[in-house]
């Protein structure tokens, strides 16, 4: 074994395994020894409350206005809408997506990597919540789609296919709305925030209340959803999920491109064919 | 091992066989004297003549799928609760053809790969008829006496849309029931008659009951059946017609030079199929088309984002997605222009303008003779060039009907590509006809060009002086031949105002509009190098390397006056080497 190694010890890529062998043992031991993340629960609502205030100041009162009250541009725009009432979930969803905080002004806030951890977030939720009653985060039963029986999935998908895909597509792939706004693709979304996004109607979307759509309605629909990600694509290739668009588009370049080529290849070749002389 | 005297004895067997059958059926029914004249039938070679043949083959493959489809698929509205293999769709109530649909695609053997086959050649069934009918449009293979095979085919393609959307309305899912609608506002459209016209196709109010059986007789019946004779009435006349060719050696408006049907064509034909065959069926095995169980059963109160037709019914959509929303009222009545405009007249008007194009270049070329021969795209420069308008209108409606797709897909506003496609919609267009019409016209002045002074040759070669010159060579004879032989066409001119006894002539004004019009069509053409200027530039050819050699060209190394004057001065490959260059 020693042998083995000493004999080794030149090769070229050993530098490369020892580079890292140290790194995974310099993670293993600072995940193993790094200090434990500050526990939420022991802290009062109130702090909490502060806390996320303070949060709130920095990076979202320059749109949204000191007291959360919105602000009305000189022209009667709306540079940031009042949040007094939106709820935790509203906050949940924006803030978690990262549609919140918006890298400028925009026609719509497009989801990206977020910038506020679950902690910040549960802190901004909570002053939100404090300034008005709204929607609150949802509990995991609420969405967990993990039981959904074949019923339920199936009905799901008629309340989707009934409410949902105007907008966003057959296939939950998203579609196109006026003015350059857009309804984003469902796929790869978590379950908490398409239930969230049900319940607060963020953006161009309608809000879906309790009364609209019942919870267990609601779960359905995430769980069509859901099942439409996982889904097997039966017919192929799926082009997308487009509709006849995309075929079309298939069906003359690849289907006419390919028969074209195969007719150009037969009148070249056979009886006529004159090879070129040298 | 072919040579093997076992081997031989038995291919001999085998094909003494053969003749034995071929024999005994000819003795009986006597189809050898019958087709022996059109077995020795000759086509001309180029890929362009196969484009229809793809369209031939497709509908070879439609009509198989299709009877395989038939076996399954329950042309009926009653409401079923489905109970097959797709979940997600289970214990929905839903018409019967609906769920014969999915029970095709997930529970027959074969099925969806038969259904995705049928509509994928259906799509490349229209696709090649349409690039077929561009490829006879932009030779001229439509003139006389060739006009009425144009409209058979003309007919074909407007057929082969209905029947393609009759075809993707039947499986009553929420695609086709979108789309049904649609068909239906295009009907309500209609001023006076459009409600009669509605009821009387859908038995009553929409969808109702009885218009998927009804459209299903139309689509497996009606319109196969008399797709089935128009195509056969089209092969029938480029039989009698004899196949086009293009202008080359041997090759004139009286014969056809070729290979003969039977073994060359049959051959390759019959591979042609099997090509065809192959790659529907991997585009039907690998590529999803029309995903049904994705879009569920039709629901009047439900639609997707993405809801377009096919493609060959695109250009219609986009026509109705970029116009304004004109309406009239009238006494209590409404005129949906919004609708009519895009949806009724844009159709009309594309049909009657492609139909009746031979006769609308016919009167005003003035040409009423023959043509078996077909013109190069640059020398009919603006038939071309309304050609290429005409494509250019018709993918720009074909984008503004996918607007949505385009807006998502490049993060555009959906209202901008609207806006865009109204304007653009009259103004490309007529660009893309000045820019065609030009173009045609340069590459005409360039084969002259080619003709009287060579090609380039890409030997750069510096004279005594210090300039330089790219040596040109003459093109082959073939090739010059083929450059030569078009027509040159002449303006149709107006007969004179008076005759000899200064009579005027009557009614000038048709004449003069129709001079006119082929001044614009001919006048620009650039004419042919005549037979002196063949010569003179011959002449020049070889005369050319005095130019260089006497140091007559101007010093400043002007190129492009060289270039033309030293054209093919060397013959052989030793040019310009072993001159020294002189003493400045």
């Amino acid at each position: 074994m020693v042998r083995k190694l000493s004999t080794r010890r030149r090769h070229p890529l050993a530098g490369f395994v020892v580079l890292l062998f140290a790194l995974v043992v310099a993670g293993g031991l600072y995940s193993a020894f790094r200090p434990a993340v500050a526990d939420e629960s022991g802290k009062s609502d109130a702090q909490l409350i502060a806390e996320g205030r303070q949060l709130y100041e920095v990076g979202c009162a320059s749109c949204h206005g000191l007291n959360a009250e919105g602000i009305i541009t000189k022209r009667g725009k709306n540079l940031g809408p009042p949040l007094i009432g939106v709820g935790a979930a509203a906050v949940d969803f924006q803030v978690s997506t990262g549609r919140m905080p918006m890298a400028r002004p925009d026609t719509q806030a497009p989801e990206k990597p977020r910038t506020y951890d679950e902690g910040e977030v549960a802190r901004l939720a909570a002053y939100i919540a404090s300034l008005g009653p709204g929607p609150a985060i949802p509990d995991p039963e609420y969405y967990d789609v993990s039981e959904a029986t074949d019923e339920e999935i199936a009905r799901g998908g008629e309340f989707f296919r009934t409410n949902c895909t105007a907008c966003h597509n057959f296939a939950g792939v998203g579609g196109a709305l006026p003015e350059g706004r857009y309804a984003p693709s469902l796929h790869g979304v978590e379950p908490i925030h398409i239930y969230e996004a049900m319940l607060t109607g963020p953006q161009q979307m309608p809000v879906f209340s309790d009364e609209v759509l019942t919870p267990k309605q609601k779960r359905g629909v995430i769980a069509y959803i859901k099942t439409l990600e996982d889904q097997t694509a039966y017919g192929g290739l799926e082009l997308g999920s487009r509709g006849p668009v995309g075929e079309g588009l298939w069906g003359w370049t690849f289907g006419i491109g390919a028969l074209v080529l195969a007719a150009v290849w037969i009148a070249n070749n056979g009886v006529r064919a004159e090879r070129k002389k040298p | 091992m072919s040579s093997s005297p076992a081997a031989r004895s038995k291919a001999g067997a085998a094909s003494r066989s053969t003749a034995g059958v071929v024999t005994w059926l000819d003795e009986r029914l006597g189809i050898g004297a019958l087709t022996k004249k059109q077995l020795r039938k000759v086509f001309p070679d180029h890929w362009s003549f196969m484009l229809g043949e793809i369209a031939l083959w497709s509908f070879v493959i439609l009509l198989l799928t299709g009877t395989f489809l038939s076996f399954w698929f329950k042309p009926s509205m009653a409401e079923v609760e489905y109970m097959g293999s797709y979940a997600n769709l289970r214990g929905l109530h839903m018409s019967e053809a609906y769920a014969s649909t999915l029970d095709l695609s997930f529970d027959v053997r074969g099925g969806l790969l038969m259904r995705q086959m049928h509509h994928w050649s259906a799509n490349l069934f229209l696709a090649s008829m349409t690039i077929h009918m561009l490829r006879v449009f932009f030779t001229g293979a439509f003139r006389k006496p060739r006009e009425l095979n144009w409209m058979i085919g003309l007919a074909l393609l407007m057929l082969g849309i209905i029947e393609g959307f009759a075809g993707y309305s039947l499986p009553d899912d929420l695609l086709s029931g979108t789309g049904l609608r649609i068909a239906q506002g295009l009907m309500l459209s209609i001023p006076v008659v459009g409600s009669y016209i509605s009821f009387f196709v859908f038995g009553g109010e929409f969808p109702g009951d009885d218009f998927i059986p009804r459209l299903y007789t139309v689509h497996v019946l009606l319109v196969p059946g008399i797709l089935l004779a128009l195509i056969t009435a089209h092969m029938l006349l480029l039989v009698y017609h004899k196949h086009t060719q293009f202008p080359g050696p041997g090759r004139t408006n009286n014969n056809v030079v070729g290979f003969p049907l039977m073994p060359v064509y049959m051959a390759k034909a019959g591979g042609f199929f099997f090509i065809v065959f192959g790659v529907t069926a991997l585009m039907g095995g690998l590529l999803q088309i029309n995903p049904i169980w994705m879009y569920g059963p039709y629901n009047p109160a439900e639609v997707t984002a993405g809801s377009q037709p096919d493609w060959y019914m695109g250009w219609l959509e986009g026509g109705l997605r970029i116009m304004p929303n004109w309406e009239t009222n009238l006494w209590g009545y409404t005129l949906s222009w919004n609708v009519l405009i895009p949806g009724v007249l844009l159709l009309g008007v594309l049909f009657a303008l492609l139909a009746f194009y031979p006769f609308i270049e016919r009167w005003i070329t003035g040409d009423d003779r023959e043509h078996h021969l077909l013109e190069r795209p640059r020398n009919a420069p603006t038939r071309t060039a309304f050609g290429v308008a005409g494509m250019t209108a018709y993918a720009l409606l074909w984008i503004a009907g996918g607007n949505d797709i385009l807006a998502y897909e490049f993060g555009l506003s959906l209202n901008a590509i609207t806006y865009v496609m109204r304007v653009a919609i009259f103004v490309v267009p007529v660009l893309a006809f000045i820019i065609t019409r030009r173009w045609c016209l340069s590459l005409q002045r360039h084969d002259r060009e080619v003709v009287l002074h060579g090609y380039e040759t890409g030997v750069i070669v510096r004279s005594p002086d210090g300039s330089y010159a790219e040596i040109h060579r003459p093109i082959n004879p073939v090739r010059a031949y083929e450059l030569t032989m078009h027509e040159q066409h002449t303006p149709v001119e107006l007969p004179a105002a008076h005759d000899a006894n200064g009579v005027p002539a009557p009614a000038q004004g048709k004449e003069r509009l129709r001079s006119r019009l082929s001044h614009f069509w001919y006048a620009d053409d650039v004419s042919k190098p005549t037979k002196e200027e063949l010569e003179a530039a011959a002449h020049h050819a070889t005369n050319g390397s005095h130019a260089l050699e006497d140091g007559h060209g101007p010093a400043s190394g002007n190129g492009a006056h060289l270039g033309i004057e030293t054209s093919g001065i060397v013959g052989g490959q030793d040019f310009g080497l072993e001159q020294k260059p002189k003493a400045p």
